[in-house]
């Protein structure tokens, strides 16, 4: 059963295109790594999965339905930046989604439901390895430790689908590593299916079942917003060597240049 | 050393921030001095010790006339015009504060209506307010409201819209509605910079609540101000002035604590920032 089918999606800002004929499916369990260069609408095209900008043309569908114009529980996210609530405590920021689930007016629960949502809290902070700071607020976090809350807040809606828009970009190179350990753990483990934005080309490459790449392949020099970026490789990743990798990186070095010229 | 890399002890700063006090007392007390030797029925500038009188005069005794002491019941009559208002504000700043940064909608109803009553000088309406409320309580609590709401709500939605965009989306993926949104994630986080505002807001509900009462009052420390005015009695003026700054640095210091003890998130991540 395909989870996710995208036909035929192009946006456009006006007169800019910036994505067009965006056509696949992706099945339940899948884990995509999307690359490519700035402005080249990876982040536009995770936006539309989530909910908060629609496909200027084309559908996208989950489960077969068309998808909802605004963001839902069965998409969980996290950002580069400010995915956790500042004002709530790390525990308190993993249980917020099973309150407002439990207590429609006003999105905090009590007594016998509060301990069972803490507990179901707690072990998802165990899983990222947060148990020690589970009354510390955001702020004194490190950038890795809030990014390990961030996906431990969303997997406690059990989301269909789980969006990471380079959820690592801002992390050292060693944090990075374990980060990767991390998100790979959680995916084997929920089964959920994942969409990551990366502008690392070797994180694409070792994360992950699925490599898409997003690049602007037709260009014209007079309007350079005449076309949009498309997936230009789309690649499963046990059959992705060395040189392919190679290859892929120097296309997107060079569209990167173009673009860069072109403004 | 460039002066811009050199910066005082702690004790030295101490000092430092107690000199133009210690200078301006110093100079009145010369000035105030010399006008006494040359006249010593002087009003303009009394002494210390005439000063001292007044206030153990209106502060520690009886007055003759309503059995009040005076500095007290116009201090009590003053705060509690001052907190009415103020708290009608803030609950105000909030509340619209709040519907205009998150729903669109309303702010693009609301917007407008606000901006332009935040542009209106609330003493031109003065006179208005007497005629519609009276020369009582309500038109002074009204008039400080009005002087002091539309930037507090202004200032409030402006917050919301600043905070980021990625809190509301990750709202909506925990299944949150609208309703939620506000409750869980706006509210809590506009309570210190509601508090924050209430502190800038400090001084403009000050100058309306002493204009109120200096028009038309029968009580409070405006009005007593601009009562003993026809007397030239500085000797009462200069004390309530002094009393009336101390009053509102303690009410300034008392809502930076208690922001501090009820929002440690908010300043440590202020703290994280800079």
């Amino acid at each position: 059963m395909k989870l996710i089918e995208v036909k035929q999606v192009s946006k456009k800002y006006g007169d800019n295109v910036v994505l067009e004929r965006l056509d696949f499916s992706v099945e339940a369990g899948e884990f995509c790594t999307m690359v490519g260069t700035s402005g080249c609408g990876k982040t536009t095209f995770l936006r539309m999965l989530l909910g908060e900008e629609t496909p200027s043309g084309g559908q996208i569908l989950l489960d077969g339905k068309p998808l909802p114009d605004e963001p839902g529980e069965d998409r969980g996210v996290v950002f580069q930046r400010y995915s956790v609530f500042p004002h709530l405590t790390v525990i308190d920021n993993v249980m917020l989604g099973a309150e407002l689930k439990s207590s429609r007016w006003i999105g905090k629960s009590f007594g016998a439901r509060r301990q069972e949502i803490r507990r179901e809290a707690k072990e998802l902070l165990d899983a990222v390895g947060l148990d020690h700071a589970l009354s510390r607020y955001p702020a004194e976090l490190s950038g890795g430790m809030q990014q390990r809350l961030a996906i431990a807040q969303a997997l406690i809606m059990k989301p269909r689908v789980l969006l990471l828009d380079e959820p690592f970009g801002a992390l050292d190179p060693g944090i990075r590593t374990d980060m990767h350990h991390l998100v790979l753990k959680l995916w084997r483990e929920t089964g959920v299916t994942v969409f990551m934005i990366t502008h690392d080309l070797k994180e694409g490459f070792s994360l992950g079942t699925r490599l898409m790449v997003f690049d602007k392949i037709r260009r014209d020099a007079q309007a350079p917003n005449a076309y949009g970026a498309t997936i230009t490789y789309d690649l499963p990743l046990k059959h992705a060597d060395q040189s392919t990798q190679d290859s892929i990186a120097s296309e997107v070095a060079q569209t990167s240049r173009l673009l860069a010229g072109a403004k | 050393m460039r002066l811009i890399n050199l910066s005082p002890s702690k004790p030295l700063a101490a000092v430092l921030g107690l000199l133009p006090f210690i200078v301006l007392l110093l100079l009145y007390l010369n000035a105030s001095e010399a006008r006494l030797a040359e006249n010593p029925n002087d009003k303009l500038l009394p002494g210390l010790t005439a000063m001292v009188d007044s206030v153990q005069r209106l502060g520690f005794t009886e007055d003759v006339r309503s059995g009040e002491y005076l500095l007290w019941s116009d201090t009590q009559a003053s705060l509690k015009r001052l907190a009415t208002g103020l708290a009608v504000s803030a609950s105000l700043a909030l509340m619209v504060g709040i519907l205009l940064g998150t729903l669109p909608y309303f702010r693009a109803l609301a917007g407008p209506i606000v901006a332009a009553i935040s542009m209106v000088p609330p003493m031109a309406i003065l006179p208005i307010l007497f005629i519609v409320f009276g020369l009582g309580e309500l038109s002074k609590v009204v008039l400080i409201v009005i002087g002091t709401a539309p930037v507090m709500i202004r200032d409030m939605a402006q917050r919301v819209l600043d905070m980021p965009r990625e809190q509301f989306i990750k709202l909506q993926t925990l299944g949150g509605n609208s309703w939620h949104l506000m409750l869980r994630v706006v509210l809590p986080q506009l309570l210190p910079r509601l508090l924050a505002a209430l502190r800038l807001s400090l001084g403009a509900a000050w100058l309306f609540l002493i204009a109120a009462e200096a028009i038309a009052s029968t009580d409070g420390l405006g009005y007593r101000i601009f009562l003993v005015r026809r007397y030239l009695a500085m000797d009462v003026i200069l004390p309530y002035v002094v009393w009336i700054t101390l009053l509102a640095w303690l009410m300034d210091i008392g809502l930076r604590v208690l922001s501090r003890k009820m929002f440690p998130w908010f300043h440590g991540q202020q703290e994280g920032e800079a």
